[in-house]
């Protein structure tokens, strides 16, 4: 048996020119592509999944109505599963925008057992039935709050639904339509809105909005399917380029190309600094891979190891690993390593569509709205930060200083410095001196820092939830950056949940927080500090609590409009609004840098867009004969290891013997 | 013996009442279901209304251990505490609050875990009594010096350094093995290899020293002096007498592991992606996934009650003197 066994082995190991592929059967061969995750997903539910590490697998097997071009910029919608961009048709009579929707005909379902062997095309019932299912808060989704006031009807049917007995029963949500939701036949569907709000238009480009066969909601009802995990959650359908092959959230996820997936050819335009060689498969179908296999990788190690050998395609790169694989220019640029170079690979860096900052609550007593003086405290602190320095030592440059609230390749943001913490010069900004900070905290009646009422340094309070040995260096970088200022900072680390009950109850002082744009607008961000979100009153998103009657007026304005040079002259009132009462210390917008092999084609950053696997292409051969030369195995240590290990059998041996001839 | 195993196994009722309710006190002195329900909703537009609703979906809108609004019998049964446990104990574990069935995750995820364990731990064990017994029968000669300092250097060892040594050095620079994955298929052996190696290498210090203790104290006693002035061979004595007579504190050791082995190692099945039980636990406590986590704690419990009974059958049949129960 063991001979067997190692037999077995022998021939095994011997068929294979590598010994360390990581994939079964010849997997490495196809036309697959490799990519990892570092943690399941908690749902791919598409009324609720609401996490970018969800979308990575969602986004590319349901489609909803719009989709992201992929080369132009800044962002554009297009058509994904319709004939054309939505007709949007506001009706002063009654207050009310009507976006309606024509579906194309060629839109099919991927295969499954509720459709009985038939080829299942997607209707617009399919998509009412989406929003009627959105509406029940038995399914969880996180934007019905959002939708409820907006979409004609929602509040209503949630209402109505939530009056039903308790049940774990099918709905059959065709029977459940709101009243702003109107069938017109099966390729028509209308939307209606209550008031202007242009940017509905980009939640129709979100999983939320993508069609739900009746079929598949009322198979995964069945009893006994929950137990198999046979739910929306782990099994959702949809017409997208890819299906969803082997879901198994603890090991691999596994998709295969969608065989109804519908006619699509790779963009023949894009945007002015799009490289000529991204236009090469223009017009080619989509999509050019078959198979895109998911593992699951929890350690940064292990994965940049396996990169590094040719058996994922694309990588992230960990602080760990950046000196290894990335350095900084003459002009600060990043590039790659000569050893990154010699391997063909290409480096993928753009701006996050996101925002970290810190906040200060407005409501407090000290360093809140109510009193000029705060003003300036908060403006000398905003100055004192120094983020161009927390990016160099923490972030390896890997970051863009904030000038407002909206991040670069958002429609509003503009690129002017920030008056109130820096100037320009040559172009660039440049942060203010400390002296002026300090010129400020005297203004605020805190010369030199010190506290009148107590004739000591101004104490402040810092609530964070950063809490591991990792985040010391970086808190004590917080402290002395206050310290310049003479400001005593006292670091309140606290659990998640913790410091969420004390942004709720409006108990923090100070605090880091963060955003990631929904879509690429301004309105996204400056939503953030509309008062009727504020944290301490609705529970919303404005977690400074700010309120400023002005900024309010002109937030409700920008919202009813569509993109305009009007429109955009209102955003800059705002921003210079926000800019002088400086709720938050505008922080920074992170780079996301990520690495390819050479082999793989068609890489664009498009931070909107989560369906772009099917624009991909990888070279299968290029591949092969990278992984094989960079993977021979070595065989000298497994010789000298035995020659080693005999030598020693053998002194012992003789030792043994000698002792027992005595 | 039949009389104590059904007293045991009926002991083992309240014990399991007991670490469900300890469980359950912990786990909600720490977090509140409307922060369980935040952490499920993720950070985006979580308002009441959503919170209330999950908590709703989920039985958690029930008071924790007393509900003063009911009446009767119901004042004890309509609580978080009633609802959850009384299908736990009936080894019914339900649904995790992220909406996975928790007993088909358990059977996917013991299989690999067990693979892992299992062969580490056998492997584990013949290594070091073999190298324990290698030891104390050149014990005081240069080899046993040799052989202290090498295991005092291993057991100085951090675990992780050896995971990521022998990633680096077997893996990737002499490409022997895949450095992560599991397949559970024909080729499960290339994946389970290196970490099963690394875990024996990283078990050798400290499991060398104590076998070499425990058959040091058997190497000098009577029988051994007899069995070597009959005229027996070092090796003969070492094989026919000490280690047998050893064997009574190793086998209680080990029968007490094994049924523990299923639970997982948490580091070696993260570093290799091996998908087991040993990460399932710390994933749910930082997703604050109640159901996960008094599933896992309470079958750690059963099993860890089944080793302890399983030692003590263990030590009846090793050992004629030790007599169990009213026997």
């Amino acid at each position: 048996m063991k001979w067997w066994l190692v037999l077995s082995c022998i021939i095994s190991l011997s068929a294979q020119a590598t010994w360390n592929n990581p994939y079964p059967g010849g997997w490495v061969h196809d036309n697959t592509l490799f990519s990892a995750f570092s943690a399941p997903p908690k749902t791919l539910d598409p009324v609720k999944s609401y996490s970018s590490n969800e979308w990575v697998f969602l986004a590319n097997i349901v489609e909803p109505p719009l989709q992201y071009h992929y080369l132009k910029r800044p962002y554009q919608l297009e058509p994904l599963i319709l004939t054309q961009m939505p007709v949007v048709h506001y009706d002063a009579a009654i207050d009310s925008s009507s976006y309606t929707l024509h579906l194309r005909g060629d839109v099919a379902y991927a295969p499954h057992p509720a459709f009985n062997g038939q080829k299942r095309h997607v209707t617009a019932t399919d998509l009412a039935y989406a929003i009627a299912r959105m509406s029940d808060r038995r399914n969880g989704s996180p934007i019905l709050d959002m939708m409820m006031p907006l979409i004609v009807g929602l509040a209503q049917q949630t209402n109505e639904l939530a009056g039903l007995p308790k049940s774990n029963e099918w709905r059959d949500y065709r029977q459940f339509r709101p009243q702003g939701v109107e069938v017109i036949d099966d390729r028509t569907l209308v939307i209606r809105i209550k008031g202007q709000y242009p940017p509905f238009i980009y939640w129709l480009a979100m999983p939320f909005f993508a069609p739900i066969p009746w079929e598949v909601d009322a198979y995964y009802a069945q009893q006994g399917m929950k137990e198999k995990n046979q739910t929306w959650a782990w099994q959702p359908v949809g017409s997208g380029a890819y299906y969803l092959a082997e879901n198994n959230p603890n090991r691999r996820i596994v998709l295969q190309s969608n065989p109804h997936f519908h006619a699509e050819a790779y963009p023949k335009e894009a945007g002015a600094h799009v490289p000529e060689a991204l236009l090469a498969d223009a017009g080619k179908a989509l999509p050019f891979i078959d198979r895109v296999v998911f593992a699951l990788e929890k350690e940064a190690v292990p994965y940049w190891a396996k990169f590094l050998q040719g058996y994922y395609d694309a990588s992230g790169v960990s602080s760990e690993v950046f000196d290894q694989a990335i350095q900084l220019n003459e002009q600060g640029k990043l590039s790659l390593t000569d050893e990154m170079r010699a391997k063909n690979m290409q480096l993928i860096a753009s701006v996050a569509t996101s925002s970290s900052y810190m906040g200060f609550n407005m409501r407090d007593p000290i360093i809140g709205q109510g009193h000029e003086k705060a003003k300036y405290l908060r403006q000398a602190i905003s100055i004192a930060i120094d983020y161009e320095e927390q990016i160099a030592i923490f972030l390896n440059g890997r970051g863009v200083v904030a000038q407002g609230l909206i991040p670069p390749g958002i429609a509003g943001a503009s690129s002017d410095c920030n008056p109130i913490t820096h100037v320009g010069e040559a172009g660039q900004c440049q942060r203010r001196s400390l002296d002026e900070a300090k010129s400020l905290m005297a203004q605020a009646g805190y010369a030199d820092g010190i506290d009148p009422a107590t004739g000591k340094a101004l104490v402040l309070y810092y609530d964070t939830v950063s809490t591991g040995a990792d985040d010391k260096a970086q808190l004590d970088w917080m402290r002395k950056q206050f310290a310049k200022l003479g400001i005593q900072l006292v670091i309140r680390s606290t659990d998640y949940n913790r410091f969420q009950e004390k942004m709720l109850a409006g108990n923090a002082q100070i605090f880091s927080w963060g955003w990631n744009a929904d879509y690429p607008d301004a309105e996204n961000f400056l939503f953030l500090l509309a008062g009727s979100n504020a944290k301490m009153d609705s529970a919303g998103e404005n977690a400074s609590n700010y309120k400023n009657p002005q900024f309010d007026a002109l937030y409700e304005q920008i919202a009813r409009m569509e993109d305009s040079t009007e429109r955009r002259a209102l955003i800059q009132q705002a921003v210079a609004l926000v800019r002088e009462d400086a709720p938050w210390v505008f922080g920074l917008h992170p780079q996301s840098v990520s690495l390819f092999h050479g082999w793989v084609n068609n890489v664009y950053p498009n931070l909107m867009a989560n369906n772009t696997l099917k624009y991909r292409r990888i070279d299968v051969a290029q591949r092969e004969q990278a992984q094989e030369s960079w993977n021979k195995p070595v065989l000298s240590p497994l010789v000298i290891g035995a020659l080693l290990l005999m030598g020693l059998v053998g002194l012992l041996w003789r030792q043994q013997r000698q002792e027992h001839s005595l | 013996m039949t009389a104590y195993i059904l007293r045991r196994l009926l002991w083992l009722l309240p014990i399991l009442l007991m670490v469900n309710l300890l469980t359950f006190t912990l786990f909600f002195v720490v977090n509140s279901p409307d922060d369980m329900a935040r952490a499920q909703l993720g950070n985006k537009h979580v308002t009441d209304a959503a919170i209330a609703a999950w908590k709703a979906a989920r039985g958690y809108d029930l008071p924790l251990l007393w509900n003063s609004e009911a009446a009767g019998w119901s004042m004890l049964s309509q609580t978080i505490f009633w609802q959850k446990s009384v299908q736990l104990m009936m080894f019914d574990f339900g649904v995790s609050d992220a909406g996975r069935a928790i007993g088909a995750d358990l059977a996917q995820r013991a299989w690999p875990s067990l693979w892992l364990a299992l062969p580490s731990f056998v492997l584990g064990l013949i290594v070091n009594i073999a190298l324990a017994l290698l030891l104390v029968m050149f014990r005081g000669q240069w080899l046993d010096k040799l052989g202290l300092v090498i295991t005092v250097v291993i057991m100085s060892i951090s675990g992780l350094f050896f995971i990521i040594g022998g990633q680096y050095v077997m893996a990737k620079l002499w490409h022997w093995f895949p450095i992560s994955g599991y397949e559970p298929d024909g080729d499960l052996w290339r994946f389970l290899l290196l970490p099963i190696v690394l875990g024996v290498i990283a078990g050798v210090g400290a499991g060398v020293r104590w076998y070499r203790s425990i058959l040091l104290e058997e190497v000098d006693k009577d029988f051994a002096r007899t069995a070597r002035a009959k005229g027996l061979s070092q090796w003969q004595v070492m094989r026919k007498h000490v280690l047998p007579n050893g064997m009574l504190p190793i086998l209680t050791g080990v029968v007490a592991v094994l049924p523990l082995l299923f639970m997982g190692s948490l580091i070696m099945e993260s570093f290799f992606g091996i998908p087991g039980l040993g990460s399932y636990t710390i994933d749910a406590i930082n997703s604050q996934d109640f159901a996960i986590v008094r599933a896992m704690v309470y079958l750690g419990a059963v099993l860890y009650v089944f080793g302890l009974i399983l030692t003590d059958i263990a030590y009846a049949w090793a050992d004629p003197r030790v007599r169990l129960g009213d026997e």
